[in-house]
């Protein structure tokens, strides 16, 4: 049983999210719970990052097709859950760094005193960046600019249940 | 999982975990429903209206940050109607599309059309209504959610915690909109002063909690009517002061209370627009 557990974790790292390529559902923290009973029945619970993303069905399905071609395995059923709710610390360090990899940069440092968010840009690392807009062309990232090397770029916007 | 809620001086109520659990106690399965279609068809028909700005914002930024917030507001609207559909009352899809406007519990404020004309025809749309009616609303859904995530529907109280997160952001940008525009001077600030006006003159019925307003809070499902009120009155009174705005006082509901059924043609007219496509073919997968 535990063979095929990691065998399933493992299958989950190759499954993207459809608008981020370069990081798993697994990296992104969505994945909450996986269990396997004796007739090799998968049962996932997984978190949304976003309520609306409409990014949600393609993901249940390919985490169900992916799932379905390891050997022993019987079934598998996908439910999303809100409790606990994902939040942006979910992301792992590795997905963290994919998803710099991509352009985006993990989820920014938003720093209260001065009601500034601290990003440093994917693509050279400086701090001299600027909110460009909060909303960008997906639900969870933001649109920013880098005033060092006259990138844009996106960064993940921070989720957290203290907001 | 069962643990006692108590809170105030009301009674004590059981936390309901399961939707199977909510629906043998008759009264509260009809209170927790009428709670979740006033809050489902609040969010699904503002996230409609502003949907219909769609290539129509001020400028790029906002029309990409609005229709995020938009998808986000319908989302949160599916999530509602989901929690309908696992107490047995439809699929979220004939929910949201098939049923009439008297049957809708959305406040009136909420269904208005944006201004003059049509999405297709001289769309010639109120900026400073939206504004005013989107960051009121906000104002007033965010002190929604934090008295929902202490409801006794275990659920919904689950469905709150993980609305608000994203109700942040919106809070956050309507508030940019709205003091940019009321600190500044000439037009804008005319102009917003009578949208304030018109949207004063409807937001009592979106604070009303209807005709089950004493089983809410009897079964602890969400604060009582009164409370909630005054709380989001002491919140207003801070915006229009940081805003050099006179607090216009109790605000009305001119058209009428929507929470009971009551609507404007506006509804109709949505309502026709929005499903058109569905009812093309009910049975068909998008």
């Amino acid at each position: 049983m535990e063979f095929l557990q990691s065998k399933v974790l493992q299958i989950l790292e190759n499954v993207k999210d459809p608008e981020i390529p370069s990081v798993s559902v697994v990296d992104l923290g969505m994945v909450e719970d996986i269990q396997i009973d004796q007739y090799g029945r998968v049962k996932l619970k997984v978190l949304p990052t976003f309520v609306g993303c409409p990014a949600l069905e393609i993901i249940k399905k390919n985490i169900i097709e992916a799932i379905q071609m390891v050997d022993g395995v019987n079934g598998v059923e996908v439910e999303f859950v809100h409790d606990p709710p994902w939040t942006s610390d979910r992301i792992s360090e590795k997905g963290k760094v994919n998803l710099k990899q991509f352009g985006i940069a993990p989820p920014p440092v938003f720093i209260k005193e001065k009601e500034l968010w601290d990003v440093e840009c994917p693509y050279c690392g400086s701090h001299y960046t600027t909110m460009e807009n909060l909303f960008g062309p997906t639900a969870c990232r933001s649109i920013l600019y880098c005033k060092s090397c006259k990138n844009p770029f996106e960064a993940m916007k921070p989720i957290s249940t203290l907001m | 999982m069962r643990r006692k809620l108590c809170r105030g001086e009301g009674i004590n109520v059981d936390q309901i975990a399961t939707p199977q659990e909510a629906i043998q106690n008759k009264q509260y399965k009809m209170a927790l429903i009428e709670l979740l279609y006033q809050l489902a068809d609040d969010d699904f028909i503002l996230a409609f209206r502003g949907s219909e700005w769609l290539g129509l914002a001020p400028h790029i930024e906002e029309d990409i940050a609005y229709a995020s917030i938009n998808q986000a507001t319908m989302g949160h609207a599916v999530m509602y109607y989901e929690l309908l559909e696992s107490l047995g009352e439809g699929s979220a899809d004939e929910l949201a599309h098939e049923r009439k406007a008297s049957e809708r519990k959305n406040a009136i404020l909420l269904e208005l059309m944006n201004g003059t004309g049509s999405y297709l025809e001289n769309p010639s749309y109120d900026w400073a209504f939206t504004v005013v009616r989107h960051y009121f609303y906000d104002i007033y859904k965010k002190l929604k959610l934090e008295s929902l995530k202490q409801s006794s529907y275990l659920p919904l109280a689950q469905a709150a915690t993980k609305i608000k997160m994203e109700q942040y952001y919106h809070v956050m940008h309507w508030k940019v909109w709205f003091n940019q525009l009321v600190l500044s001077g000439g037009e804008a600030k005319t102009r917003m002063q009578a949208a304030i006006q018109k949207v004063w003159d409807e937001f009592a019925d979106v604070l009303s909690y209807g005709t089950y307003a004493a089983d809410f809070s009897k079964y602890q499902l969400i604060e009582e009517e009164n409370l909630f009120k005054q709380k989001w009155e002491v919140e207003m009174q801070q915006v229009f002061q940081k805003a050099g705005i006179d607090y216009p006082g109790p605000p009305s509901a001119r058209k009428g209370n929507g929470r009971t059924g009551m609507h404007t043609e506006d509804l109709n007219q949505a309502l026709s627009i929005l499903s058109e496509v569905y009812s093309l073919d009910p049975q068909a997968t998008w």
